[in-house]
Parts: structure tokens; sequence; C-alpha cells
């Protein structure tokens, strides 16, 4: 049978080459284990083989993240690895940082298992554990003997495609991403347990802690309207009759941009909405309740505005992730930069 | 207030010519629940039909389920101000159908309407998988006003489940549950050494097919106000709404409100449950500032020392909820929130749409957005035309064999924001 192939990223320190001094190594590539690829190779026993070691100084990797990284994987890609391991980087955070971007380099382009290890306050951490599994180190290498089991283990399940467990139990970082089960118990009676020891001043848990919002200060106010280009953009679920791009009416996975060039206002037998949060009769009557295009096209010709945009941007709000939101925005606002766009309405619904 | 609950447990629904409930066994006229659902000039159409637990029936797009009741003694008959007379429920006997619904069902209102799996993985993420359920399918006049529609929707699924729940009134029933709350200063004086908890109650109320109503009264032009326990159980509190299926609060799970349930339980022992603050979950901003400075305002004046909250819905609603977290607990109140969890279908983003820091201790009822799986089911009842566009479903949802792909948050009730099931998220 053939093995499964693994390739492995150390840093010049863990491959014996030096300390800081030599920490401007550029990458390179070697056959087979190197370092601690010995233990990854027990560890991943008979069936696996570590068939190159890929190694780069701390400091190189940190001043040239992108170089650094097509390097190595134009080096990694030839061997054809089944699996990937970076690492483990402890608490050295330049060396964590550079395992958490080519693991998740590896990961995006190669498409196959990646992992690494680090100690839970390396910066390395709270860059890169929502996108991988990151086992949970002690602080210095004093702890490879019980960090690379832990590795090894993780990689075969996943090469293995079985379930993996929760972080206590596969011994990973919390990645924040929120994972369905079963509990014994049904939430009422959970919850009428936490009152009683929050009222008892017992330690209590909460089941999800308060999320963290990205805050956006508004820009200054725009000083003269008439010579701004406006454009409007909804989250309300306006799009053209018959919703030719299938914008979902809830937890929307995509936008639409729709040309309004020549038009007055939205007409109903055009346009609609998909929305599935609010009660849609009103507007399905009359669009330009959510994409106020006749009020905007009366203040464009008395002059009140420079120029509308022809185009609106939609999508819809109802159960919309702020990961999806966030990657809509950032796409479509450099093509309403693009199009010199100077202001933009939002409307929410 | 008082109220003796007289659970008739039924284990299996058939048709028959006479609705009656004989050893365990609902029989069901067809003829005549279908007479009662065309009273309505509104409804075309009725069709009933039954679905009962393990069986390969899909049933969709569900508008509500109702557990049918009938007062048998005190004041008032079941579902006051909108099937019978305005009149204060929540005393004497009152007999339920445990284990029977009434599912109504039909094209769809809106997007929210769900379904529900009589088997399969899909099953269990629903309660009424487990119940022995009589659906009644409606069609609504051509070009009937969808208010309207909802309208007759809802009025045919509590009329059936009234007519339904009179079979139930001279059973004896296999276990009777008492309930009990005393006015304030006398449940204070019962157990003087218990903790006071109180239960906010958070109706939807976002208006335009997201409604709910109080003795008939329209949540959302209601004040926050103080309600016995019991009250709910007579059907003082039914819903109108169509929020995400998920999410849905139906008439069912508001006779069966879990944290009322489970309050009861510890009464007298760790607890003393004082009873409950109703509010709702109104758009404008005054609305919601009115009603949580009301909601904190009820809690001092009642001498809570603790809540429970839940809310119906998710993003909107969430600012309710954190908005009476912050009040209530400004106000001496220790909090407790019960609610489900929205990160998106990768599960990394936030679970909630909006955070107080007083919320630090909140019971989760699960992730709406992870995607699931339905094999094919050998009966639907109802249509799956909808399934693309309801919520939870997407392009390319809906397979040419009849199974489907589509967010959990497509199944009734599944992630319930009041604690009723055992699903919750955690972080991996």
């Amino acid at each position: 049978m053939e093995k499964i192939k693994v390739v492995h990223y150390i840093n010049q320190f863990f491959a014996n080459i030096g300390g800081e001094e030599k920490a401007d190594i550029e990458p390179e590539v070697r056959e087979g284990i190197v370092g601690p690829g010995l233990a990854l190779q027990s560890g991943l026993g008979d069936d696996y083989e570590v068939v190159a070691t890929v190694i780069c100084g701390d400091t190189y990797f940190g001043g040239h993240i992108e170089d650094a990284k097509k390097t190595i994987l134009d080096m990694i890609r030839p061997y054809k690895p089944d699996l990937f391991v970076a690492g483990p980087a402890f608490n050295a955070g330049r060396y964590g940082v550079a395992c958490g971007t080519i693991a998740k380099a590896v990961e995006d382009e190669l498409n196959i298992p990646v992992v690494t290890g680090m100690y839970p306050e390396n910066p390395g951490v709270d860059m890169f554990k929502k996108d991988l599994h990151i086992i949970q180190t002690a602080i210095s290498a004093a702890d490879m003997r019980k960090a690379m089991p832990k590795i090894c283990k993780l990689a075969k399940k996943m090469i293995n495609k079985e379930e993996i467990l929760s972080p206590v139990e596969e011994g990973y970082i919390e990645r924040g991403i929120r994972v369905n089960y079963f509990n014994e118990r049904r939430g009422s009676e959970r919850a009428v347990d936490l009152i009683l020891k929050k009222i008892a001043g017992e330690p209590y848990e909460t089941e999800y802690p308060m999320p963290v919002f990205d805050r956006v200060a508004p820009n200054p106010a725009i000083k003269d309207l008439s010579k701004i280009k406006l454009a409007v953009v909804t989250s309300g679920g306006i799009v053209p009759q018959g919703n030719p791009d299938r914008i979902e009416s809830s937890s929307a996975t995509k936008y639409g941009i729709y040309d309004i060039t020549g038009m007055d206002s939205l007409t109903k037998d055009k346009f609609m909405t998909v929305h599935g949060g609010y009660d849609r009769a009103f507007v399905l009557e009359n669009p330009n309740l959510v994409v106020p295009l006749d009020i905007l096209r009366e203040i464009e010709k008395e002059g009140i505005i420079g120029e509308l945009a022809n185009y609106f941007v939609t999508t819809t709000g109802t159960g919309t992730s702020v990961g999806n939101a966030k990657g809509f925005g950032e796409e479509f606002s450099k093509k309403l930069v693009e199009d010199g766009v100077g202001a933009v309405i939002l409307t929410s619904t | 207030m008082r109220l003796e609950l007289g659970k008739i447990k039924i284990n299996d629904v058939q048709f028959g010519e006479m609705t009656r409930v004989e050893k365990g066994i609902l029989y069901v006229n067809k003829e005549e629940i279908v007479k009662l659902v065309l009273e309505d000039d509104r409804i075309i159409s009725a069709r009933v039909e039954l679905a009962r637990p393990g069986e390969s029936v899909r049933i969709a797009p569900v508008k509500d389920v109702i557990e049918p009741r009938v007062k048998v003694s005190g004041s008032g008959q079941i579902f006051p101000g909108t099937i019978n007379k305005v009149k204060e429920v929540g005393s004497g006997r009152t007999h339920a159908l445990v284990g029977a619904t009434v599912i109504t069902c039909g094209r769809i209102v809106g997007f929210q309407e769900g379904l529900i799996d009589m088997s399969g993985p899909s099953a269990k993420y629903t309660p009424f998988s487990e119940t022995n359920n009589v659906c009644v399918v409606i069609e609504p006049v051509e070009g009937l006003e969808t208010h309207d529609y909802e309208a007759a929707g809802r009025m045919a699924g509590l009329k059936v489940a009234t007519y339904i729940g009179e079979a139930g009134k001279n059973i004896e029933p296999d276990e009777v549950v008492v309930y009990e709350t005393k006015p304030v200063q006398e449940q204070i004086r019962q157990y003087p050494d218990l903790p006071k908890i109180g239960y906010i109650h958070m109706l939807q109320s976002q208006g335009l097919l997201h409604d709910t109503y109080y003795y008939g009264v329209d949540a959302k032009v209601m004040v926050p106000t103080f309600m016995y326990p019991t009250e709910i159980m007579d059907g003082a509190i039914i819903s109108g709404n169509c929020v995400a299926p998920c999410d849905k609060v139906t008439t069912f799970h508001h006779l069966n409100n879990p944290v009322i349930e489970d309050l009861y339980k510890r009464h007298g022992k760790d607890l003393n449950f004082i009873g409950v603050i109703l509010t709702n979950e109104n758009v404008f901003l005054a609305d919601k500032e009115r009603s949580s400075d009301m909601v904190a305002k009820l809690c001092e004046f009642l001498g809570l020392d603790g809540v429970l909250i839940t809310e119906e819905g998710y993003g909107n609603p969430d600012t309710d909820l954190m908005m009476n977290c912050k009040k209530v607990s400004q106000k001496g109140v220790k909090v407790v929130l019960i609610t489900d969890e929205f990160p998106g279908r990768d599960g990394k983003s936030q679970s909630l749409a909006d955070a107080v820091e007083e919320g630090d201790a909140l019971v989760s009822c699960g992730n709406g957005n992870v995607i699931i799986d339905f094999p094919p089911m050998e009966k639907v009842i109802g249509t799956l035309d909808f399934i693309e566009t309801m919520i939870g479903g997407y392009e390319g949802s809906l397979k040419p064999d009849g199974s489907i792909e589509a967010e959990l948050q497509i199944v009734i009730a599944s992630t319930i924001a009041n604690g009723y099931n055992k699903l919750a998220a955690r972080g991996y």
C-alpha cells in the first residue's frame, strides 16, 4: 500500500541550523525528516511517510511573508502531500505566525488537512485559530514529547475523515466555531440551574460568551452634496423580478448589482424583494420604499446631489453572518470607489 | 391562581366517525374538521391528513402547531380573546391531549413557514416528529391578501384544535399536575427564604406577519405586563407569526412553555416562582426603550432576585433581549438569557446581532445555520414547491428525488429560543 505522504515545516532553530543569528535564512527543502520530524514520523506510524521538510528562518519569513509563502508552496507542491504539519511552535511568536500562515496557505491552495501546535499566548493563535486546528502545547520545546502525539492523533483523524471532537477531547485550542450537539438536559432546565448559581454567588459558566463587534466610525459629513456621486446599498433584498442571481431570503451568500440607468423609480413589474425577515407586502407594491430611486431622481434633477450611480447594490440582511456581510462590503466597496462614488446611502429593513 | 392540568396521553391518531378519545387513541372526523375550516370564506378548500411518529412523511410549509385542550372547570374558555370570549383563564381544571397536535400547512404566506420530518435523521430536530399530528392543509381563495391569508390560517388551526380538544373533556386523565402561583405578597410569604424568580417572556411583535396575541390583543400595541404563569396554559397567548421556522414559538410551545414548566418543578424547593412579565419585540427604537424600561421597573417592583429571559426570532429582537438584560441587571436583578445562535454556515461569525456586558450567563439553543441533509420521504403533506425560498433554503436546496439540503433553520422549532429542546451549540 502506498504510504500517506506528509510534509513538515520547521524553523532554523528546530532544524539545528542556529538560533537568532541564523533567523534570516531563506526557505529550503530537504528530503525526509529533520529534527522534530522524527517524533512526527514515529507518532504517525508506518502508514505515513514524512517525505520532505521545509525549513525557513523566522525573521526571513516575517520580513517576506508573501514571497516566503509562494516559495514554500512551490517547494511543497511537487511532493503531492496528503497531510501538512507545521511546528509545533510553542511560545515562539514569529515561528507561530509562520506556522499559521503557511498552514493556512497549504490548506487553501492544496486542500489537504493541516495541523500545527502552539502555546495559547503565541500571537499566531489569535491570528489563525478560526482557520486551523492548533494543538495546545506548553510554553517551551520541553513539551515536544507530549505535543507531537496529540498532533499526530488529530492529523490521523483528519486523514481518516473521522469526526473531530471538541477542543477538550482533542487537545486543540478552541477555534470559536459554534457546533451543535445534544445536551442531556433541555435549555430551560439548564437556565434554572444557572440563575440559581448566579444568585447564590457560586461560579457559573455561560454557554456563549458575548461576541465582540467591529465598530466603524462614520466618515466626516459631506460638505457639498451637489458635487457628489451617490449610490444606494441595501440589505432589504430588492432584486429584479424573478431574482436572477437567486439571492437567498435569509443567510445570504451573495449580493447583486443591478442597473437603474434611465429609470425614474423602481416599478413593481421590474423589481421585487426576497427578504425573509419582514412583511414584503408593501414593498412588493412599491420597491422604492427600500431603494428610494423615485426621491433620489428628484433630488438629482434639483441638483441637490451631483449624480446618482447607475446601479444599486443589494443583498438580504436576514440572518446573514457578519463574515459574509464583511466579505460583500470589502468586495463591492472597491467597485464603488473605482466608479467614483463619493457617498452611499445604506438602507436596512 | 391554581390550575389542575389533566394530561390525557395520546399514542395514536386515526380517522373515525366521531371525534373522540378511546384508550389513548384519538379518532377524528375528517368531514367535520373540513366543514369547520370552510366556515371561513377566505379558505376555498381544506384537506385533513394524519402524520404519526416514525412514518416516512414530510410536512411543509408548516404555519402553526397547536395542542388540543379544553377547559373542564374554572373561569373562561380555551383561547380567550381569539376563539372564545375574553375572560380570565388559568384557574380551575384543563384537559390536554398530550401527544396529539393540530398542524396547519399549505401554500406559503411569507418565507417563514418551515418543515417537519416524521422520521429519518432530521426528525430529531423537531418535537413534532414525536407527536400524533392532525394536519390541516388549507387552500386560500385566489388572490387573497397575505395578511388575510395568515389570519385565516391562524384561526383555522385554533378552531380545529378547540374542536378536537372538546373530545378530552370527559376523559379521565392519565396524570393531573397542579400548578399554583399566589398573589405576589402571599407568594413571597409562602417561601420567604427562597430566591424570588421571574420569567421575562418576550413575544414576537415586529408586526405584519410577525405577531403574537395575548387575550386577543396584538402584542405590539401592549405595554409590558404581569401574567400568572397558568394563564398561558389555557391559551391566553397564541402565535400569529411567521418568524424564521426554527425560532417559531408555536401555539403548542406557548401552551407548553418550558421555562414555566421547569420553574414550577423547582417552585417551593429551591426557588420561589413569582410570575411572568410579558413584553414585546417591536421594531421602533422608542418602543424598545419604553418596553425594556417597563420590564426593568416591573422586576424592581416585584422585588425579584433573578429572571430568565427568552426571545422569539433573531437579529432585530436580539436588541430587545440585550436592552432587557442590561436594564434589569442595573436594577440589581440577576439575569440568565436563553437564545439560539446564527454564526453563519461556517460557524465563525458572531452568533448574536447585539451584545451587552451584562449578558454573562446565556444558555444556547443551538446554531440554526448548520446545513442538514433531509432524505426523501414517501409522502409529502402540503408542498415542497417553496423549499428554496423558505428561510434556510437556497438555490439547489431541493433535489429531483425529493431530498433536501438546507440550513437547520428551515425545521420548525429546531432552535427555538426558549429552551424547549436539548440542542445546544458549543465552541469548537
